[in-house]
């Protein structure tokens, strides 16, 4: 079993939550924000992970070396609100080792 | 007043199969949706996604789903009531409910079965400071009836495929029609994004891009909006219209359902999972996506199971002391509302000599 790597998030109240996330468990940051509900159920995660909803748009504060962002997350994205330059869809960030110690923050529901 | 056995909100993949269910037990149902057409998020969200978790299909995509469940509850004869939300419930004083729409349509039934998934779509807002106080008076978020563009000035704002079909649709009825799209891309389907093309080229839209509204202008009326348009730089100008429609997806609301005197939890109806699927409310069942109880899954073969049991409970309010056992389909066939009957070959029995 790999070990957990910490990531910490930032709910939609500003409470900052540094958790545990399996890297093994083919997560993304859209589910363990569900997983450890930091977010009410039906307010994140709508689509399932299709990237057809910008439910889970978060804000990346640290400086990882993301997976590069797809056609679909980049349209998705430039129909979102509240978007900023180091906006990303959780969905689209999976928990691997190399993402130990990412910063987030979600965004705004909308 | 539109009467029936079991009053089904939501006409999700859950929904559906209730009709067959309620069926077999010789029970009507009704359905109502705030979408124009059946399948719910099936429909709605992704119809061309495939789904590997459904018994006995390896894969089967999300719009063929609604289609199967459709013909498999059809000789049950469902009514539906498509475009509406379910907005308010009384219970009568004889036990059964009237839920009342939106629209004001009336629906009566002893058994209501709430199957609302996420909660009804309701229309993405963009965020323009002064947008409510245009609402109805210019700005419409979906489109009810096309011909109120008739030789009028539109203005669609959008990226995804409602924002093109609709703006090919009105360059043939509206005077003038002007798209606005964040970026120069668009996530449509090819075909849309070709006829924009061919339409931009021949000047029958004017396409903006990568741009987007920041205001709106007008005096009790939408006259134009302010746009920014983002190129080498920021530049900013106004478009005159008459209408701006902004496009940008629905997104679900538990809604009214939230209202109506239900246990909720977790954006959830809280539902008895030892029994029946019965609300806090006897006679309202919640079903599928929109319940939950320990250990709930939200998964489309769950709601199966959930509407199934719910539909026994249902037969004990609507048919109370009556006797029945479970017949097994291959058994006893099934006999639709509308006459036909399915039964399997009877065995042949021959000699040999």
């Amino acid at each position: 079993m790999q070990e957990d790597i910490k990531v910490t998030i930032v709910d939609r109240d500003g409470v900052s939550h540094t958790i545990d996330a399996p890297t093994d468990m083919a997560m993304n940051l859209m589910e363990v924000v569900r997983a450890y509900e930091l977010a009410p159920e039906g307010t994140i995660g709508i689509c399932g992970g299709m990237v057809m909803c910008a439910s889970c748009q978060c804000y990346v504060n640290s400086n990882h070396k993301l997976p590069k962002m797809q056609d679909d997350e980049e349209a998705m994205l430039s129909e979102a609100f509240y978007v900023k330059d180091n906006s990303r869809l959780g969905c689209q960030i999976q928990m691997t080792p190399e993402m130990d110690g990412l910063e987030v923050e979600l965004a705004p529901e909308s | 007043m539109i009467s029936t056995d079991i009053l089904i909100i939501g006409a999700g993949p859950t929904g559906l199969f209730t009709v067959f269910e309620a069926g077999l037990l010789k029970l009507k149902c009704h359905l109502i949706d705030a979408l124009p057409q059946p399948g719910g998020q099936c429909s709605e969200i992704y119809p061309k996604k495939p789904i590997y978790d459904i018994p006995a299909y390896p894969e089967i995509l999300a719009g063929d789903l609604t289609d199967k469940l459709l013909e498999q509850c059809k000789q049950f004869e469902p009514g539906f009531t498509l475009g509406e939300r379910a907005e308010t419930i009384e219970k009568q004083e004889d036990g059964t409910f009237i839920v009342t729409t939106n629209k004001g349509t009336k629906h009566q039934a002893p058994v209501v079965a709430i199957a609302g998934g996420l909660g009804s779509f309701e229309p993405r807002k963009p965020l323009i400071p002064n947008i409510a106080d245009f609402e109805d008076k210019g700005v419409e978020y979906i489109i009810k009836d096309p011909e109120i563009y008739r030789d009028k000035k539109v203005v669609i704002a959008g990226g995804g495929d409602s924002a093109l079909d609709w703006s090919i649709f009105l360059a043939d009825v509206a005077k003038e029609v002007t798209l606005i799209h964040r970026r120069n891309e668009f996530r449509g389907h090819l075909d849309s994004v070709e006829k924009v093309q061919e339409l931009k080229n021949q000047g029958k839209i004017s396409l903006v891009t990568p741009a987007e509204v920041i205001g709106i202008i007008g005096n009790g009326h939408v006259n134009g909006v302010a746009v920014k348009q983002s190129r080498e730089e920021d530049k900013e100008f106004n478009i005159e219209c008459d209408h701006f429609i902004p496009l940008f997806g629905l997104s679900p609301k538990l809604g009214p359902i939230a209202n109506w005197g239900l246990e909720i939890e977790k954006n959830a109806i809280k539902v008895n999972n030892a029994l029946d699927y019965q609300t806090n409310i006897p006679g309202v069942f919640a079903i599928g996506d929109v319940n939950t109880y320990p250990g709930k899954l939200k998964l489309i073969l769950c709601g199966f199971h959930e509407a199934t049991l719910m539909c026994q409970a249902a037969y004990q309010i609507i048919n109370p002391g009556k006797k029945y056992v479970l017949k097994y389909t291959t058994v006893s066939g099934v006999d639709g509302f509308d006459g036909t009957r399915k039964e399997a070959p009877k065995a042949v029995v021959k000699k040999i000599n």
